[in-house]
């Protein structure tokens, strides 16, 4: 025996043979059943190529595709006192928090922060439905009145992403009043006449639905996302009979008149913009590659723009 | 008399001297007062017992006692001229709010509360107390027509929840029952609510959200209802003795945790042992909370209770 046969080949098929699949790479759409690759998966912001499906995205994916180079600061929240019933179901309170910090690697539930879209400037709010079912607590609450007073203290607009099971059962009466307490907050931003959109997305329900999520100046939801007050299954107990296809789906309140549109992820950020820049009164955003920052005033008037440059029109430039 | 689960031992008793003189009714020379005494005796005191520490499940029942005095008692005993005015001029009149102009000691006022029927038929028709987003669209249009006079506003919670229905989430129960809380915040006119049964959740806080907020003291006020709690979170309905404690829905924990200003007193044995005693005392409360309020301009009645709603939750019940 050789070298070659020894110790080269070994070592080359290794090579080959350590190609085993990491279990995340691929996921499969629950609606259609397509296997979809991750970077495909994370290109198409988490919507399913083949049905379009729209599948969760954490508050920190959607951002990152939000804003212009994926760049945004978070705005701080208030950290409410932990634990303030003492509850306890069959697990504390405090452990269930903890496991959901630990899978999502967030502190709670939502998300606060300031960004440009397309050089639009706002503030926004996304709830994680990964983190206990997104629900609202103290936490969401005072990260609502964060968002809100960032947007009247900087005069911008503000962009809430709901989804949510409903109130957190676990801060009882307290979670209860967070539907009072973020609606003085949207209250905030009216009086400021500032622009406050919501995007409902798959699920917003319950408390969630009946204060903040249902009153935006302008009501966008994903496509097929469960937007209620009580859940489908509650109705059916009470009712005793079976719902209607696609009841209280996003355009099944759309046709219902309770929402102004039903959105494709992908489309979202442009129609945001258009939207903001049409309420703030500013001119038309720029599309395509964005020129550097306006020059300082005082200094040599810049050249024409190339047309071939500056193209203005609406066509998405989906990364 | 409707005796509660809990109260069946009290009901042998009474029952036992109740048969005992309706016996020396019919038998003059049979002397029974010594014995029928003994046992009422032994009523009150049990009853004593029983009501010193109602356990928080307890507490749910006596609140859903059929016998308590209802929404529609209150009316009509503390207030005078009252003028039922009805209709959310978009869709029907929603029999489970009632409401409309009425005189507290030649004051005039607007009372808005929910009413839960007291037998089969008047059940059915006020739909148990829960309201559809009729019955909120009607508060709005009351409360508005309150700041627009400047008359105080009363609300009377009593409801296991807004209605899980069909039609009622078509119309939409989450945006009625949003906007319902954003107008409590609006008007610039004193308001009182006092908690007389249930507080059933987003159903609730709809009306609830005034600058004082008092509750009988065996009323309750949740996010949930012990039983909705246990099957989520217990994954067993049975576990409502749990979810009740755990949920702290009684006046005594939410008037500790600062969510409402005040406990109003019942007779031994609960409302429905003295129901006209109780509606004296929600009067009087009322009044008090009201006269607290005197003299404040619009603008202050407001921004009070604003800061109200977003100074709570500052400390939970361990501090």
């Amino acid at each position: 025996m050789n070298w070659i046969t020894n110790y080269v080949r070994p070592t080359i098929n290794s090579i080959f043979s350590r190609r085993e699949m990491p279990e995340n790479l691929w996921s499969k759409c629950p609606e259609c059943g397509t296997m979809l690759f991750h970077r495909e998966l994370s290109d198409s912001l988490q919507v399913c190529t083949n049905c379009n499906h729209h599948m969760p995205i954490s508050p920190r994916e959607r951002f990152a595709n939000l804003f212009d180079n994926g760049i945004f600061t978070e705005v701080p929240v208030p950290e409410p006192i932990a634990d303030p019933l003492q509850f306890r179901d069959q697990k504390k309170y405090p452990d269930r928090l903890r496991s959901a910090q630990k899978t999502t690697r967030e502190k709670e539930a939502m998300l606060v922060v300031e960004g440009e879209m397309l050089r639009t400037r706002v503030v926004a709010a996304a709830q994680d439905f990964s983190f206990m079912g997104g629900s609202m607590g103290m936490y969401v609450g005072n990260a609502i009145i964060a968002a809100c007073e960032r947007a009247v203290e900087r005069k911008l607009p503000l962009v809430l992403f709901s989804a949510a099971g409903g109130a957190r059962m676990q801060e009882g009466i307290l979670s209860l009043m967070q539907m009072p307490r973020s609606t003085v907050a949207v209250q905030m931003l009216r009086e400021a006449g500032l622009p406050y959109i919501v995007v409902l997305t798959h699920p917003t329900t319950g408390g969630v639905t009946a204060s903040y999520a249902m009153l935006g100046d302008v009501q966008i939801a994903e496509p097929n996302a469960l937007i209620c007050f009580a859940g489908p299954r509650v109705i059916e107990q009470t009712i005793r009979e079976k719902l209607p296809e696609g009841f209280q789906r996003a355009e099944y309140l759309l046709d219902h008149g309770m929402l102004d549109r039903v959105t494709h992820r992908k489309h979202m950020r442009n129609e945001l913009v258009t939207i903001i820049r049409m309420l703030t009164g500013a001119p038309p955003a720029v599309y395509g590659e964005l020129s550097p920052p306006a020059a300082v005033p005082g200094s040599e008037p810049e050249p024409a723009p190339d047309p071939a440059d500056a193209n203005t029109s609406p066509t998405p430039n989906t990364p | 008399m409707n005796y509660l689960e809990f109260e069946k031992s009290l009901a042998e008793i009474e029952g036992k001297a109740t048969e005992l003189r309706a016996m020396a009714r019919a038998n003059p020379e049979m002397d029974v007062a010594h014995e029928a005494t003994a046992l009422d005796q032994k009523a009150e005191k049990l009853l004593r017992d029983l009501y010193k520490g109602l356990t928080p499940w307890r507490k749910c029942q006596v609140a859903r006692h059929p016998d308590r005095p209802h929404c529609k008692d209150y009316i009509d005993a503390l207030f005078t001229e009252y003028t039922p005015l009805a209709g959310d001029r978009n869709f029907a009149d929603d029999h489970a709010v009632m409401g409309g102009l009425a005189r507290l000691d030649d004051q005039p006022v607007v009372v808005i509360g929910q009413e839960k029927g007291t037998d089969t038929q008047s059940r059915l028709e006020r739909n148990f107390g829960m309201a559809r987003p009729e019955g909120y669209r009607k508060a709005i249009r009351l409360m508005d027509m309150a700041h627009r006079f400047g008359l105080p506003v009363i609300t009377l919670v009593d409801t296991p929840g807004a209605y899980p229905g069909k039609g009622a989430e078509e119309r939409g129960q989450a945006e009625a029952i949003a906007r319902c809380t954003q107008k409590c915040l609006e008007i610039g006119v004193p308001m009182v609510s006092v908690v007389i049964g249930e507080g059933g959740s987003g159903g609730a806080v709809a009306l609830a959200t005034a600058n004082r907020v008092a509750m009988l003291e065996h009323s309750v006020y949740s996010v949930i209802s012990p039983e909705g709690c246990a099957s989520i979170l217990w994954k067993d309905s049975e576990k409502m003795r749990e979810a009740a404690e755990a949920l702290r829905l009684t006046a005594q924990d939410l008037h500790k945790l600062g969510v409402i200003d005040r406990i109003i007193p019942e007779p031994l044995g609960g409302a429905q042992r003295g129901r006209a005693v109780t509606i004296k005392a929600v009067g009087a409360a009322t009044k008090a909370m009201l006269r607290e309020m005197q003299g404040k301009d619009a603008a202050t009645l407001v921004a009070e209770r604003r800061r109200k709603f977003l100074n709570m939750g500052a400390h939970g019940l361990a501090a």
